[in-house]
């Protein structure tokens, strides 16, 4: 059996070191858990008046605010709408329409897409978020798919 | 006359007496006394590590001058910046040097780390001297990418985009990264406060304490000696003061290369940032980012079953934590030869660095 002394001293040091191993843990959690971001409870929006039909010219895009999100609505070459995450799958830039290449482009790493979002070339992994386009009266209006 | 003199000398003699005692100046004048610097054709490489140090003095200075003005928040950012360079008197030449010595600090920082890599000083026992090293050039990078952001402009709001995001696509903790990162899903104002945290708080006092430790340990091995004149009979030359003169001349020349640059380049603001603008055509990240920009361009999409990306990300943060741990892997072997793969590899890395920049501009 070990000495008293020993037995003892054991016993101490196994306190201390849980007691001070409790403080540390005490302080860090909740200077950890204050430096990541509150999630902000975004207002859902379902659908945005983009503007008059007639703003949007034929083999045109145009970013649009959808909440915070950006949607490129694009009116092809014959004269459809289309709308579109504007927010490139890669890593997240925001593309651009080309009225000569007819396409979708990301300047950030020259990634392309179709107009149906399909990404076509570069570095994009997965098509763009498709958005719905209604025209009621003269206003364009884009809503979630 | 001749009295009053003595008694000034004997003024000052009680005043350093004084400060000797509480300060033990005597034990620091000894030591800087002591220091010697080996003098041979590899010698001029010993002068980067100061430059660096010099340039990190720089940004110190004009740093806390840039922020009397500088107001961190999405909305006035940009403006105060603007303010800065039109309406601060000698502001565009402070904001000016500030950016330029940037970018000179990562250079000397690159040329100073190679030179150690190739001239292999980081062998036992300066291992830890190499590690504090390599953890300040990390945290250097993190200077250059979290201070690109606060002038709020869009080629900075892209590049931070897409510095961000490559953080997310990290497995595990890539999440947890990103939010912390931007202080949010998006980069927005939150993103900018928290860099400007980064830039002027944290690094700083990282920098402070690894640089005190790099610099104790330098001072406490002395200069290393390359492998293939170890143990040959070297000149010397005295530290203070004939090789701190010379240092000084090359900082002297580099106030004025800087001076030069802010003058007849001063940098540029661009446009602000706008979160509902499409990236501009020919965006690209500052110089020191370009070749790991230009490598992941030219990562296909998919590899195999993983994003490419995630391959060339992986592929980088174990290059940096190779980078970190170059003194444990190339031991010496038993006969106390040392390897040439570390110097080939080494060019090779270099190889890859300049082609990649090269390209990265050309493309
Ligand atoms: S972010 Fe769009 S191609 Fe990389």
């Amino acid at each position: 059996m070990e000495p008293e002394f020993t037995r003892r001293r054991k016993f101490l040091n196994y306190l201390l070191g849980t007691s001070t191993g409790a403080t540390l843990v005490a302080i860090f959690y909740p200077v950890i858990k204050f430096v990541i971001p509150p999630q902000v409870i975004e207002a859902t929006q379902n659908s945005v008046v983009a503007g008059k039909l007639n703003e949007f010219a034929v083999n045109s895009g145009k970013i649009i605010k959808f909440g915070n999100k950006p949607v490129i609505l694009i009116r092809t070459p014959t004269g459809d709408l289309k709308a579109l995450s504007a927010v490139c799958t890669h890593l997240d830039c925001i593309v651009q329409y080309q009225p000569e290449a007819k396409g979708i482009w990301c300047a950030c790493h020259n990634g392309r897409y179709n107009l149906n979002g399909q990404n076509i070339s570069g570095p994009p992994p997965r098509p763009l978020e498709e958005y719905t386009v209604n025209v009621r009266g003269d206003d364009v209006i884009i809503s979630k798919a | 006359m001749n009295s009053q003199a003595q008694t000034t000398l004997t003024r000052t003699e009680r005043l350093t007496q004084w400060l000797d005692e509480r300060l033990g100046l005597a034990a620091i004048a000894k030591l800087a006394h002591k220091k010697e610097v080996p003098i041979h054709r590899h010698s001029i490489w010993y002068y980067f590590g100061g430059m660096t140090a010099f340039l990190i003095g720089v940004q110190a200075a004009t740093g806390i001058l840039l922020l009397l003005y500088y107001r961190p928040s999405a909305e006035s950012a940009f403006e105060s910046v603007q303010f800065i360079m039109t309406d601060v008197q000698f502001g565009w030449l402070i904001r000016s040097i500030h950016s330029w010595s940037a970018n000179l600090l990562i250079a000397t920082l690159f040329i100073h780390m190679f030179s150690v890599y190739f001239l292999k000083a980081y062998r036992a026992p300066r291992e830890l001297t190499w590690v504090t090293g390599a953890l300040l050039l990390f945290i250097m990078l993190g200077f250059g990418f979290s201070g690109y952001l606060l002038p709020w402009n869009k080629l900075a709001y892209f590049a931070t985009k897409v510095g961000t995001d490559i953080a997310g696509v990290v497995p595990v903790v890539g999440h947890f990264l990103l939010r912390f990162l931007r202080g949010g899903d998006d980069v927005t104002g939150a993103t900018l406060t928290r860099f400007y945290g980064f830039h002027i708080a944290v690094l700083p006092a990282l920098t402070l304490a690894l640089f005190g430790l790099h610099g104790l340990l330098v001072q406490k091995h002395g200069m290393s000696v390359p492998p293939s004149l170890e143990g040959k009979p070297l000149k010397t030359m005295k530290f203070v003061p004939n090789f701190l003169l010379r240092d000084l001349i090359g900082w002297i020349l580099a106030v004025g290369v800087l001076a030069a640059l802010a003058a007849f380049f001063p940098w540029e603001l661009g446009e602000k940032a706008d979160p509902f603008a499409s990236a501009p055509a020919g965006i690209r990240p500052e110089w020191y980012f370009l070749f790991m920009f230009q490598t992941l361009k030219l990562i296909p999409a998919k590899i195999w079953i993983f994003d490419g990306e995630v391959i060339g990300i992986m592929a980088f943060s174990l290059g940096g934590l190779l980078l970190l741990l170059v003194p444990f892997l190339d031991r010496p072997s038993p006969q106390g030869k040392s390897k040439p793969a570390f110097t080939i590899i080494g060019i090779l890395v270099v190889l890859f660095i300049v082609v990649m920049t090269v390209y990265g501009y050309l493309d």
